[in-house]
């Protein structure tokens, strides 16, 4: 059972570190912190792609690198094209055992990637593609992609003129590819995130994990708030965790206590700063409708 | 072993017998066959790679880039639409010192749509830092496929082959099929030192640099494009040795006593050389150099055949808007530095776009132009075009 404040026993999480410190995110990174427990529930031998995105930034600048696993980053497009690729050399040289992951934001996923990441998933090549969404392009500053919630502000949807267009279901799209795993996660149920990256490394085929990571710097508001924001889109059913095998056997992994309206969530952020009381109704309808259809899914298929 | 393949054909023999381990393709005509050909032999066992069916060029070279990066030996082939596309990964191939080897058919740019040859394809990626061997015939074809990885993984720099459409890719000539274990001898497997991702020395490739670093970057692969001069010759060489078959960057026909000095590349230097042939018959001091190589640009020995020459003309089957065929760009820029009384006079043409025929007749027709025009045009010519 899973609820707003609630405590961890973090001992039986790995202890091991992949990923030294001294990077370079901002403070309440939600994508930072997302990088390291999966490293912690993937172990090695991993390999990382990784495209144009926050996290072209954060393992610091040539020469240095917070990195310990091998890391190449890879053109905006192209992440799920290239680790099919890193994959089949692998395989090619009798290193089948090494867990080749694409890490993407939302930009590099829902949009400008979308068509590799439909290739390599129709392929059902052997590799893991995780997208951290922080829901619009934070490395370039703040502008909407696919993934930018209705209503929000950005650079490039102003207060004046936010977004119209509700966020794009990537998942259902990649449950459409019937593909051997796919979850949803969010560092701040990190015990849940890091089984499914230990699952997801045990699985043959394409896994796909869609992370939910707090980005203060863009959500506009406080650092402090980045673990508290993402539980309250988990509890709240905006970001429900789950996972879905072989694109028809779902099952909801984290059970709120008790479902929250989305007010809080809302009102923590800046960029829904604009939005009147009847826009928040509005989305909760939205939120309520979706989830109405996944919970069938969690019904039916179980 | 002697057999009549088309170009496409002899391609696909040239990577098999390189035993390459990765091939991302996607068809795009008149390429197509190419692909076909390695998949047909992938699954008859004549080849043991892995064989990744991609979902846009994009993707093939992108893919192309991840399995070098795996330490893998990889390949693909694209035309025309195709290399476009992968415009920004060519570069991309290129700054990650992947050395991924690409057959061109060299197919004319859309709109309007076109599935016919010309160069436009392959000089539109002059820049990209990638080797261009451009080839005349299908025994020139198979042979530079494999010299193309000798050369490419030696500098750490992609390669392109690039051959006409139809010309070469769909058309059969008999060809000798050299030995698997000779070409293994020659090629030993691709071995990517520690530039490649090897889990047990993690370490980052292609993280952000500042402007008190980029510069270094670009300057090697610069280096190792001018040291690219020297090492394909030592490939030709040593390909010569072992299969007795000899190529050139620059090839010179009859050109030592030449006045006039026509200059042409791919399936043009075949015709070019029936008309030199020609015209020497009828008493013209005539010749003609072959160009197999774009980039690196090989300039010196280009200004050694035409120092101290009258005329020089330059078929370019392609052209940049606004300015001139790129050969000739090339020439007259390498030519430049010579001193006024070694310096030919320079005449551009531009002929057989989109699979335009460029036959003997047409290639006499620009011998005696140039001959007849005391200086050449501002621009170049366009010949055979009925101006509406």
């Amino acid at each position: 059972m899973y609820s707003l404040n609630q405590r961890f026993d973090n001992r039986d999480i790995p202890e091991d570190e992949l990923l030294t410190s001294g990077n370079v995110a901002c403070a309440g990174c939600g994508a930072s912190l997302s990088m390291r427990l999966a490293l912690k529930g993937l172990g090695k031998p991993t390999v990382l792609a990784v495209p144009a995105c926050c996290w072209t930034i954060i393992p610091g600048a040539w020469p240095l690198s917070i990195m310990d696993v091998p890391f190449f980053h890879c053109a905006f497009e192209t992440t799920a094209a290239t680790i099919s690729g890193i994959k089949a050399a692998y395989r090619k040289r009798g290193m089948d055992d090494i867990c080749v992951v694409g890490w993407a934001g939302d930009g590099g996923t829902f949009d400008i990637g979308i068509q590799a990441l439909s290739g390599t998933a129709e392929r059902n090549d052997d590799v893991l593609y995780v997208c951290y969404d922080n829901e619009a392009y934070m490395n370039t500053g703040i502008q909407r992609s696919g993934a930018t919630p209705i209503g929000s502000w950005t650079t490039t949807t102003p207060v004046k003129n936010p977004k119209s267009e509700q966020k794009k279901d990537i998942d259902a799209i990649m449950i459409a590819h019937k593909i051997p795993y796919l979850a949803t996660a969010t560092a701040a149920y990190p015990h849940d995130m890091i089984a499914k990256f230990k699952k997801a490394r045990s699985i043959k085929g394409m896994r796909f994990i869609h992370l939910f990571a707090a980005c203060p710097t863009g959500w506009r508001m406080p650092e402090n708030l980045s673990i508290k924001v993402m539980r309250l889109a988990v509890l709240s059913n905006i970001f429900p965790l789950y996972e879905v095998e072989n694109g028809e056997t779902y099952r909801q992994t984290v059970i709120p206590d008790e479902i929250m309206p989305i007010d809080e969530y809302m009102h923590l952020q800046g960029r829904f700063r604009h939005l009147t009381d009847e826009d928040v109704k509005e989305f909760q309808k939205m939120v309520d409708k979706r989830f109405g259809h996944l919970r069938e899914d969690f019904e039916k298929k179980n | 072993m002697r057999k009549v393949l088309t170009g496409n054909v002899a391609v696909a023999y040239g990577a098999m017998l390189a035993d390459v381990q990765v091939v991302p393709a996607y068809p795009i005509t008149p390429q197509t066959t190419i692909i076909e050909e390695l998949a047909t032999m992938q699954a008859e066992g004549l080849v043991d790679l892995d064989y990744i069916r991609v979902e846009s060029e994009h993707s093939a070279m992108a893919a192309c880039i991840g399995a070098s990066m795996g330490g893998a030996r990889a390949f693909t082939a694209t035309c025309g639409q195709g290399l476009f596309l992968m415009h920004e990964m060519l570069h991309y191939a290129t700054g990650a010192r992947t050395p991924v080897v690409l057959a061109n058919v060299n197919r004319a740019a859309a709109a309007p749509w076109t599935i016919w040859s010309d160069q436009t394809d392959s000089v539109s990626q002059r820049e990209t830092g990638w080797i261009q061997l451009y080839c005349e015939g299908n025994q020139e074809v198979l042979d530079t496929t494999i010299m193309a990885f000798k050369i490419a993984e030696t500098l750490r720099l992609p390669a392109m082959i690039v051959l006409d459409a139809f010309f070469l890719s769909h058309t059969s000539e008999p060809i000798d099929i050299p030995d698997r274990e000779t070409v293994r001898d020659f090629l030993p497997p691709f071995d990517p030192g520690d530039l490649w991702l090897d889990p047990n020395n993690p370490r980052t490739f292609g993280g952000i640099t500042m402007s008190d670093a980029y510069m270094e970057f670009r300057w090697q692969i610069q280096r190792d494009m001018e040291k690219a001069k020297g090492v394909i010759t030592e490939v030709h060489e040593e390909f010569a040795k072992v299969f007795g078959r000899k190529y050139h960057q620059v090839e010179a026909y009859r050109a030592e006593d030449a006045d006039v000095v026509m200059v042409v590349s791919g399936t043009v230097a075949s015709t070019g050389r029936d008309a030199i042939d020609l015209l020497r018959e009828k008493g013209h001091q005539v010749g003609m150099i072959k160009l197999k190589t774009l980039r690196p640009f090989p300039r010196e020995e280009i200004i050694a055949v035409l120092k101290g020459k009258k005329k020089v003309a330059i078929i370019d089957r392609n052209f940049s808007p606004g300015a001139t065929g790129i050969w000739a760009q090339e020439i007259r820029s390498a030519l430049y530095e010579l001193p006024e009384g070694d310096r030919p006079l320079i005449y551009g043409y531009i002929a057989g776009l989109g699979g335009r025929d460029i036959s003997v007749k047409i290639i006499e027709g620009i011998y005696q132009k140039t001959v007849k025009d005391d200086r050449p045009d501002d621009v170049d010519m366009w010949i055979g075009v009925n101006y509406v």
